[in-house]
């Protein structure tokens, strides 16, 4: 304080003129550098904030200097990426897929950008692998049975469309019959017993015989005359040891009595043309490719 | 400088310096908080975004009292590598009936503000049952109590009537028929006509597949329509947000 000047004695420095029984607060001033930071600091944020959007006025705040925007930002990073594969994205999303040679730049872009595409939008259901859910429902992409077809043109039309999904009005569409309202447990019992016989599974003989003309009766439309399924309804092959929701008699009796309904939602208003396209060739280069 | 030398008035008398303190506190909230609600750049009004139909309010409920938000942030940033991987940004308006918003601010499991419909209801009922059984990398714990706690409705009304006092517009006609949408979204084969047209883009569905209307019904009724409200085909972001 101006009018409290008091020097003390020992150090020469002013004191704050606060005196407790004698022993007085000595004023030192703060260091020079610290309080040129703090002055610092203001000038910066006054700078900041008409640099940058900041104050409110009537009805928007200012835009600042800079025309910073968080979303024009967003947008020209995305647009920067996209112009460095532009050329090999518009090939990749008007090629003919089959006819696309594995050597061809947009070949090498299309499996390496479908693995990234696999992982954010399918793994969650078909494994970060692609081997699917033993069991589960969700099918192995990696081996040579396909549901509804593996080919490039099979594989594209599905991850567009989907299966039984209400989304979409040309999703893929089949429906097994709720057996369990058709026929008896007993004759369910048969039918299992026949489904057991046609993978080559331990079975009852003579209740597989019974079973043999109800499966002829009821699921030699969809499943074939030998159960080797049919991909333009989506049916499964039943002679083969690959089962989707399990084959044991069980599980075989559940899915005769409940029916299954597994739904694959449309990829095609999810992901862009040369995203379906990179899915595609990913999916068709794993393995079980047609 | 003496006007400055004047702080010891202020110092020196607790009452003053209390009331001043509010005073500069006041002051700077004011400046903060109240543009908010009156600048045109940060209130965009949305095409599509409609309150919570009733089952997936009671989902959401369900969501918050698991503490879901704990593990999963409801907000995807405007970054390139948050756009690709979820979709396209949140916007503010898509929270606008959240009370409390779910923005979250930790990701330990995925964002989940475009969850809804990329996945099938059975993943659903499958991930909440055991998610490592179709994720076995997952670390999220099992919700498989959901599907057997079946769920009446009974305070439906009020929970829609409480969204309203505290500014969701919900209709007259909404909070009567609460009772009634609740049940029926989760049943395909009732009259759910007046539902998505109370409620546009409702997903109707017998989530968990059971009879019961059970609270995983509900909670997959609230995670089908997250994110799925707002057209992006039609919609244009304005830069200046």
């Amino acid at each position: 304080m101006a009018d409290n000047k008091d020097i003390d004695e020992a150090t020469g420095t002013d004191t704050t003129g606060h005196d407790w029984d004698g022993i007085k607060e000595l004023n030192n001033p703060l260091p020079r550098w610290w309080l040129w930071c703090f002055y610092g600091t203001i000038v910066w944020g006054v700078a900041y904030t008409i640099a940058y959007p900041a104050w409110p006025l009537v009805n928007s705040a200012t835009a600042g200097l800079l025309g910073y925007s968080t979303r024009a930002e967003v947008a020209e990073q995305i647009a920067e990426v996209e112009a460095q594969n532009a050329e090999v994205a518009a090939v990749l999303a008007s090629a003919d897929l089959s006819t696309l040679s594995p050597d061809d730049p947009a070949h090498r872009y299309g499996v390496a950008g479908g693995a990234s595409v696999f992982l954010a939008n399918c793994s969650q259901c078909h494994g970060a692998g692609a081997a699917g859910v033993q069991a589960g429902g969700y099918p192995n992409l990696l081996d040579d049975a396909w549901l509804w077809g593996g080919s490039l043109e099979d594989i594209e039309y599905t991850v567009r469309h989907g299966i039984r999904n209400d989304t979409d009005p040309d999703a893929r569409w089949s429906e097994m019959p709720v057996f369990g309202d058709i026929l008896s447990d007993e004759e369910i019992g048969q039918t299992v017993e026949y489904v057991l016989a046609l993978s080559g599974q331990d079975h009852d003989a003579a209740l597989a015989e019974q079973g043999l003309v109800l499966f002829e009766e009821q699921c030699t439309a969809c499943h074939g005359d030998a159960g080797e399924g049919i991909r333009d309804l989506g049916a499964p092959t039943l002679n083969d040891a690959i089962w989707l929701y399990g084959g044991d008699r069980e599980t075989i009796t559940e899915t005769i009595t409940y029916s299954r309904f597994g739904v694959m939602p449309a990829w095609g208003p999810r992901l862009d043309e040369d995203e379906i396209k990179a899915v595609t060739l990913y999916l068709h280069q794993l393995g079980g490719g047609e | 400088m003496a006007f400055l030398d004047r702080h010891q008035v202020l110092e020196r008398s607790p009452t003053l310096l209390f009331v001043f303190s509010l005073l500069v506190v006041t002051i700077g909230g004011i400046v903060e908080i109240a543009p908010l609600f009156y600048l045109e750049n940060t209130i965009e009004e949305v095409d599509g975004v409609r309150p919570y139909s009733p089952l997936e309010l009671a989902g959401r409920d369900i969501y918050i009292r698991e503490g879901c938000y704990v593990c999963h942030s409801q907000m995807i940033r405007p970054m390139r590598d948050e756009v690709e991987r979820y979709g396209h940004y949140s916007l503010a308006a898509e929270s606008m009936y959240d009370h409390p918003f779910q923005w979250g601010s930790k990701r330990t499991g995925p964002d989940l503000a475009r969850v809804g419909g990329r996945y099938s209801d059975a993943w659903h009922v499958d991930h909440l049952l055991d998610p490592q059984s179709v994720v076995p990398e997952s670390i999220m714990p099992k919700y498989a109590f959901l599907a057997d706690t079946v769920i009446d409705g009974e305070q439906i009304e009020d929970l829609v009537s409480t969204h309203r006092f505290v500014g969701v517009p919900y209709s007259d006609e909404m909070v009567e028929a609460a009772a009634a949408d609740f049940r029926v979204q989760a049943d395909p084969d009732g009259d759910w006509d007046g539902l998505v047209e109370r409620y546009p883009g409702a997903v109707v569905s017998n989530f968990d597949g059971q009879p019961e209307l059970t609270e995983m019904d509900a909670l997959i009724a609230y995670l089908q329509m997250l994110g799925t409200l707002v057209d992006f085909s039609t919609f244009t972001p304005d830069a200046n947000r």
